[in-house]
């Protein structure tokens, strides 16, 4: 287990590094120098003389040498800063701790409403294998994975207007001071965002459980004059849901994918919403440290999951 | 008459030759598969439908996708505007038929892309092993540590919107997830006695990868590819639903949809054509997908592609 842990630990730092490299070259591709940018203004027709330009080169530090830059940016990351945003004009991090909590509430939302339906779904449908119902729920999953999540959000403010005339209301109430508007508001982009989670995570309960039902100890309760209730829940269901635990953690870097799509449609100010303002805005400090978060949160939390399965499944430590 | 005729090839069809198998043509091998899966035969059929619309787009939609007319501003369908005119006053129907080209274009570039780089540094790594492989699994992980999406978007954030940098972010995102599926696949066939017997006849490293292995590998790339294909259609509406993919007078899927979701008080239809496109054809793709993998290369089940 040590050797297993040290190994993944020692190759976590290289891919580390790699990321921040890739956000880093893939925002200085960027054809045009940002002094320039900014000193245009918004309708690019601003005029400037070359000392302002140079100021401004100055204070961008993008007068510097490239990996001289690299290693600013990653000491100051370091240090939790994430630079200014061009736009706010206000350190980067103040807009990022402001946005990112509503996110992390939707994808949570998300995740659970999706484990609830999923799991009894995927149950249902490995005890009853091939009837009408197991058909049913996997058409439900298989539209789930097909249908892209900005469809399933279209068609469900659509089925609100067109049935109710009515729409979570605008802006974004505090989860922690009205409760009930901020429910409103986040449970249809949540359910939204979980459709297609929801789909992965039934499939997976399934097959799961239908290996599950194949095994020894299964047939042993059996025989042994248990109850098909109490074989289902304590012996199958038990053993079948670790592998679908750490296989919905793997998701999660998808389901943060799938945020921005909806955090858009459903007006949410999220940090998924930010990151496209900020893209129409090219307010590139914002757009590198919203990725290099994410991308280092995804990273984390694969190498956390890796552990978490190596601890509970022997056989993996040794290939 | 002569004895050859004896050896005509309804003789050799008749009788079953020991250790020969029947010899089937093309239309046979296609009628075997419509029969046996019939739902990848539907998702077939309406491939072919989009290649069809992508292709004849002009003789299908004899309209022009741009114009705008004053008539048909959010005109709700009639026979004039099949689908109904948009806020602009522009012809639905004629959109959503032009935007399969789009749809379509972006698909097979980024996943040829995608898929191509993907083998050459697949095969890459495992014929060369040691370090090489260490160090490009290392940038595959990092390159997969990004959400997809996220990274398209940040692609096309320093590329800024237009049809080509949609096709460039796309590609590059399938890059690592082929290597990782055609990696492992390398693995099991460089262990195989005829690498051993092309290394021992002297065989360079460029013609073991690229006679001996990557023919080997033909049908996890028709997979893969397959599946990157309905995935791009999907990502490229994405991005342009977003804003940030194709530019706006572009007819795609995603940007009817787009301004669809955002007059959707207002003209509540009009969203339902683009969309009802979009699941028609991502839903045939996965079928058609599912039922490939499970005819060519059974062991990619449950590999966790979408």
């Amino acid at each position: 287990m040590q050797a297993y842990l040290a190994k993944r630990v020692v190759l976590f730092v290289p891919t580390l590094i790699l990321v921040t490299a890739f956000v880093f070259l893939i925002l200085r591709v960027v054809p045009g120098d940002p002094a320039v940018m900014l000193l245009q203004g918004a309708d690019a027709d601003e005029e400037y003389t070359l000392e302002e330009l140079n100021a401004m080169r100055a204070k961008l530090g993008t007068d510097r040498p490239m990996y001289i830059q690299y290693g600013d940016w990653i000491w100051k990351m370091l240090r939790m800063d994430f630079g200014r945003s061009y736009f706010y004009d206000n350190p980067v991090s103040e807009q990022v701790v402001k946005r990112f909590p509503i996110t992390l509430e939707l994808t949570v939302l998300a995740t659970l409403l999706a484990s609830v339906v999923a799991v009894p779904l995927g149950v249902v449908s490995a005890i009853r294998q091939d009837t009408l119902g197991d058909y049913a729920a996997r058409l439900i999953t298989i539209a789930g994975i097909a249908l892209p999540n900005f469809w399933v959000a279209i068609m469900l403010i659509f089925l609100l207007v067109m049935w109710f005339n009515w729409l979570p209301p605008l802006g974004y109430a505090n989860l922690w001071e009205k409760p009930a508007i901020n429910l409103q508001q986040l449970i249809f982009p949540a359910i939204a965002l979980g459709f297609s989670n929801m789909a992965f995570i039934a499939r997976v309960t399934r097959s799961a459980m239908l290996e599950v039902f194949r095994e020894d100890y299964i047939r042993t309760a059996r025989s042994k004059g248990l109850g098909e209730g109490a074989v289902i829940y304590r012996h199958a269901l038990k053993n079948a849901l670790l592998p679908v635990v750490t296989v919905s953690g793997y998701e999660f870097g998808r389901l943060i994918g799938g945020t921005v799509i909806i955090e858009v449609i459903f007006s949410v100010p999220g940090v998924g919403r930010l990151l496209i303002d900020s893209i129409f805005h090219r307010d590139f400090p914002m757009i590198q440290a919203i990725v290099m978060i994410i991308a280092v949160m995804v990273l984390v939390l694969n190498m956390l999951l890796d552990m978490f399965y190596a601890w509970l499944n022997p056989r993996i430590r040794y290939t | 008459m002569s004895q050859e005729r004896l050896v005509s090839e309804e003789t050799i069809a008749g009788q079953a030759i020991p250790g020969l198998r029947p010899k089937r043509t093309t239309w046979q091998h296609l009628g075997n598969f419509f029969r046996g899966k019939p739902l990848g035969a539907f998702g077939a059929i309406v491939a072919t439908l989009l290649v069809v619309f992508a292709v004849f787009a002009p003789i299908i939609a004899p309209a022009d996708p741009m114009l705008t007319r004053s008539d048909f501003v959010r005109m709700s369908p009639s026979a004039d505007a099949w689908f109904g005119g948009d806020s602009l006053g522009r012809d639905v129907y004629t959109r959503v038929v032009y935007g399969a080209r789009i749809s379509l274009y972006v698909g097979i570039l980024s996943s040829f892309f995608g898929v191509g780089i993907g083998l050459v540094l697949g095969v890459v790594s495992v014929h060369f092993a040691g370090l090489t492989d260490l160090f490009l699994q290392r940038i595959v992980d990092a390159m997969m540590s990004f959400p997809a999406l996220i990274l398209a978007i940040a692609i096309m954030a320093a590329l800024g919107s237009s049809v080509n940098n949609v096709v460039i972010a796309l590609s590059i995102i399938y890059i690592p997830s082929t290597v990782r599926i055609l990696r492992s696949q390398a693995l099991a066939i460089k262990e195989m006695d005829y690498i051993l017997a092309a290394q021992a006849v002297g065989a360079g490293n460029w013609r073991i990868m690229f006679r001996h292995m990557v023919p080997n590998l033909t049908a996890v790339l028709i997979v893969i590819f397959t599946f990157h294909l309905g995935g791009a259609i999907i990502a490229e509406a994405s991005l342009s639903f977003l804003g940030v993919g194709s530019p706006p007078d572009v007819p795609t899927w995603g940007g009817m949809l787009r301004e669809g979701a955002n007059q959707i008080r207002i003209q509540p239809f009009m969203w339902l054509f683009p969309g009802a496109a979009i699941a028609i054809v991502v839903f045939a793709w996965n079928l058609l997908g599912d039922s490939l993998r499970d005819v060519l290369d059974p062991r990619l089940r449950g590999s966790g592609n979408p």
